[in-house]
């Protein structure tokens, strides 16, 4: 993973956001991805994301596995921590990151062979467990580190570069999200950055866990005729189902809340997601609509994209937990050890 | 041999009918009599309907390790009739349930047999099913009270403890009680040659198994992440921590704790919960036995590789793969030692009983604090599920955290270039930053080759400069690991090396050496690394015996790895059948090996 600087050329009339952070500043060092990966734009997607939401990035964690989505973590935010583990156990250090402190922005970097493949069952549990995370899959069927493999998101009659075609049925993370019962699931392609940065920020801004896959093409070894990740496949049979407007809590917003074709859903920390329905009878607070449209879409070979389902009601892990709202990490060894005349009097009952 | 406080007592029963509290009742009744007791629990890897046994040893002595013989045997399950009868010393009593015809089996010479119809009993005083089955070990726990001269006023107080609330069971319990007592008072003399009588020795004791002391030491030491996934027999040390937790670290108002335990799927996400919790700044720790220590490597390697502390209790069952569940042994030192892939070696610490569990817990994450890196507790079975007799359990409220070199807010602020891996201090150990603290202390926590700075490299000088500096901290930690542990005499002719669990039976051993004329000195190992002391015992003395519980010698293979001291100068003593093991294993060994054949 090799990792090289930036030169630091720094242009006088960047923006800056509300906390005075120029987007270059949410970068990181270059990527060494192929030129043209998926991954790249969705790295881009990110940075400008978290501008947008005025993040501190040293309050964001940046989390990851083993592959090419993993090394990605590098290339954005440099002044976060960066977490790379081992191959598909993301989410359980994630999920005792959070455990530990509650109060940072954890941003999970997955692929599909990363978390569709060895760490299938850290994915779903972490699900399960609700950890309050951004869960970005890049998903490109393939594993390309290795060069060229099928990874197990592959659809059946997808070829690879040398021709063959996979056999075996392919595991959707949206589909399977929704009945383990996420409270955020959203589909995206790397190669719209107007879908994909509102769904982003709300996701960030989620109580739990948000899992937003992310059709990402492999520039090298599936981008070409036979493969159903690839960019002119994903840009053919792109279906967005609903479009998402985020809006930031600081931020007016200017359309009004009656607009019988706009559903809002307020997020934990007071923003708003906008929904524009752009497919007739698409809930997107309704889990049974969902994973019936998105599997309706399947069926006909489209990739239904947008925010697919929400649920802000969801208890995260936490509050599953009961735990306090004081960030682990920062309760003192006085306010975590009873002392010995509480030793003393417990002594009692072991005699 | 045995007579007044020096005995030792078996239950034979079926496991699921409700044995347990009878037997612990009986235990504690005798710890407040003020006699040292032990009781270990030989339980099946099964919920109901298989062969279960508890010991109770009674030592005026002192000695807590499992009794080499069995006095008295209490049999209630007819499959293992025949092995209860042959596990009684000569001269030793049997007593069965007369309700049904002596069986032969049962019948041995120099066994006296004493029978009492607990059943009958049970169907003619109580009507439920469920009261007939579980009341019948009351009412042995009564026939034994009058036996052995149990203080009957002690029973009878217990039973107002436990059942203070609950009339009709008090009741119930108490009229089993008597059942069995008035029946072996009326119809045999009591009580036997070997009895109890009032002592004064249990005072500054309490009794107490080494997973609840563990995981009070944890609380105090202010671990605040638990991580698990349900193995015997290391589940209950995650049930006691919960039970403290909510206890000691739940806000009465709100209901919220100060601490987060999360069940997790698997060992291999326990362990990656530690680290992440470990990593963003908590002490954190998981527990597990042998096969989840097998599904944790990968991780474990991680947290050597990158620096990030957490604690492992391993309460070691007996392996290997699945192996027996609920029989102990010390058998994980070696995958404990060098666990993981590449060069790898971890500190491990080796508690002997319940009572330096519960101090070994804060070394324990102190140590992990300090040298950033993953440290094991070494526990087993014998010592995390047995209920042992030890010394209370007291606390040193001046006792602070050692966190180790972890920068601040402050300290980060001047920093323009953080190097995560730099030896600035020269002892090997890197001072870390915690996510969240402060933009200038940010790295990239990496698994793959990196150098001092945390950045990627394949590089063979950046990458070695690394890892020679993980050896020099390791090296370093040798020397503040515990020490061992030395017991001396005047003109030892051997020395003994032994580690956890089986220092009870060493002890005793030691004794009965010496009136045998032999003098050992004997030196317990508390941790791994070594340092030079471990050494230097091992050529002081002509002829070196190791004691340990696994069949292929891992602590003397250890010793002669990184001391350096030949492997067959040291000579094994082992017992590896699972049970715990009893001084007179280690005194034949020892004896068979000085006397000359022949």
């Amino acid at each position: 993973m090799t990792s090289i600087a930036k030169p630091p050329v720094r242009h006088p009339g960047l923006r800056k956001n509300a906390i005075g952070f120029t987007q270059r500043d949410y970068e990181g060092a270059m990527s060494t991805l192929c030129a043209g990966c998926g991954h790249d734009s969705v790295t881009a997607a990110l940075v400008q994301a978290c501008w947008e939401l005025d993040l501190p990035p040293h309050r964001a964690a940046k989390m990851s596995g083993i592959g090419c989505s993993s090394k990605t973590t590098a290339y954005f935010m440099k002044q976060s921590h960066g977490f790379n583990s081992v191959h598909g156990r993301m989410p359980s250090v994630t999920s005792g990151a959070n455990a530990a402190n509650r109060g940072l922005t954890y941003i999970g970097i997955s692929g599909d062979g990363d978390s569709l493949s060895i760490g299938l069952g850290q994915l779903c549990h972490a699900i399960r467990r609700n950890v309050r995370m951004l869960y970005v899959i890049d998903n490109n069927g393939v594993y390309g580190l290795t060069k060229g493999q099928f990874s197990a998101s592959a659809d059946i009659g997808s070829t690879s570069k040398k021709g063959e075609a996979n056999v075996q049925p392919p595991i959707d993370p949206v589909l399977l999200a929704l009945t383990l019962g996420v409270t955020f699931v959203a589909r995206s392609f790397s190669g719209d950055k107007a879908q994909l940065i509102p769904i982003l920020k709300a996701g960030l801004s989620h109580n739990g866990l948000a899992l937003v896959d992310i059709i990402s093409p492999c520039v090298t070894f599936n981008d070409h005729d036979g493969s159903t990740k690839s960019y002119k496949f994903t840009r053919e049979h792109d279906v967005e189902i609903s479009t998402a407007d985020f809006v930031p809590l600081r931020h007016e917003i200017r359309a009004p809340e009656t607009d019988s074709a706009v559903n809002v859903v307020t997020m934990h920390d007071g923003s708003v997601v906008r929904f524009r329905k752009t497919h007739e009878g698409y809930n997107p607070t309704d889990r049974e609509s969902a994973y019936a449209h998105v599997r309706a879409c399947q069926q006909r070979h489209e990739v239904a994209t947008g925010l697919l389902f929400i649920d802000e009601s969801g208890s995260d892990m936490h509050a599953v937990s009961r735990t306090v709202p004081t960030p682990l990490v920062d309760l003192t060894h006085h306010e975590l050890c009873p002392g010995n005349a509480a030793l003393q009097s417990l002594m009692e009952k072991y005699r | 041999m045995s007579g007044v406080n020096d005995f030792a007592f078996k239950m034979a029963t079926v496991n699921g009918t409700g044995s347990a509290s009878a037997n612990s009742l009986l235990m504690q009744a005798i710890f407040r009599m003020g006699i040292p007791v032990t009781g270990k629990n030989l339980f099946p890897s099964n919920i109901q309907g298989l062969p279960t046994f508890y010991e109770i040893r009674v030592s005026k002595d002192g000695y807590t390790a499992r009794p080499s013989e069995i006095d008295l045997v209490v049999t209630l399950n007819p499959s293992t009739y025949a092995k209860d009868v042959a596990s009684v010393t000569p001269g030793g009593y049997l007593l069965y349930d007369s309700s049904w015809p002596l069986e032969p089996e049962l019948v041995r010479e120099g066994v006296t047999i004493r029978g009492i119809p607990f059943g009958k009993m049970c169907v003619d005083n109580f009507v439920r099913d469920r009261d007939r089955t579980l009341l019948r070990n009351i009412v042995y726990a009564g026939a034994l009270a009058a036996f052995l001269k149990i203080d009957m006023d002690i029973v009878s107080q217990m039973l107002v403890e436990k059942f203070s609330k609950k009339k009709a069971l008090f009741d119930a319990n108490n009229t089993a009680i008597k059942l069995g007592y008035d029946y072996a008072s009326n119809n045999y003399q009591c009580p036997l040659p070997f009895h109890l009588e009032q002592m004064d020795e249990t005072k500054d004791s309490i009794i107490i198994d080494g997973n609840t002391s563990a995981a009070l030491g944890a609380v105090y030491a202010g671990a605040t992440v638990g991580a698990w996934y349900p193995i015997t027999p290391s589940t209950s040390l995650m049930e006691a921590f919960t039970m403290f937790c909510r206890k000691f670290r739940t806000d009465p108002e709100t209901g919220l704790g100060k601490y987060c335990i999360l069940q997790a799927e698997d060992e291999l996400s326990a362990a990656g919960i530690a680290i992440g919790a470990g990593w963003a700044g908590a002490r954190a720790f998981t527990n597990t036995s042998g096969p989840g220590i097998s599904l944790m490597q990968e991780f474990i390697g991680l947290a050597y590789y990158t620096e990030i502390p957490a604690v492992f209790y391993d309460i070691q069952r007996t392996g290997p793969s699945t192996g027996m569940p609920t029989r102990t042994q010390q058998a994980d030192l070696l995958s404990l030692a060098y666990a993981s892939h590449g060069d790898t070696k971890h500190i491990v610490l080796f508690p002997c009983s319940p009572e330096e569990c519960f101090y070994m817990s804060p070394m324990a994450f102190d140590l992990a604090d300090r040298f950033q890196t993953p440290v094991f507790v070494a526990s087993d079975l014998d010592i995390g599920m047995n209920d042992w007799m030890c010394r209370r359990l007291t606390w040193d409220d001046a006792y602070v955290p050692d966190r180790g070199k972890c920068l601040t807010a402050a300290d980060l602020e001047s920093v323009k270039k953080f190097s995560r891996y730099l030896d600035a201090e020269g002892d090997g150990i890197a001072a870390r930053s915690l996510p969240g603290v402060h933009g200038n202390g940010a790295y990239f926590v990496r698994g793959s080759g990196h150098d001092k700075h945390g950045m990627y490299t394949e590089d063979s000088d950046s990458y070695q400069e690394v890892v020679d500096r993980l050896a020099r901290k390791f090296k370093l930690a040798a020397t503040k690991v515990p020490a061992p542990e030395f017991h001396r005499v005047a003109n030892a002719d051997v020395g003994i090396v032994s580690l956890g669990g089986c220092h009870a039976a060493i002890l005793e051993a030691l004794d009965k050496m010496k009136a045998l004329g032999i003098n050992a000195d004997y030196m317990r190992i508390r941790a791994f690394p070594f340092d030079t002391p471990v050494r230097e015992f091992l050529d002081a003395h002509q002829t070196i015996f190791v004691v340990e519980q696994n069949r292929d010698a891992q602590l003397r293979s250890l010793l002669a790895i990184e001391t350096g001291k030949p492997r067959d100068d040291m000579i094994s003593v082992l017992d590896y059948g699972g049970m715990p093991l009893t001084a007179r294993v280690v005194v034949s060994a020892v004896t068979a090996t000085l006397t000359p054949a022949g």
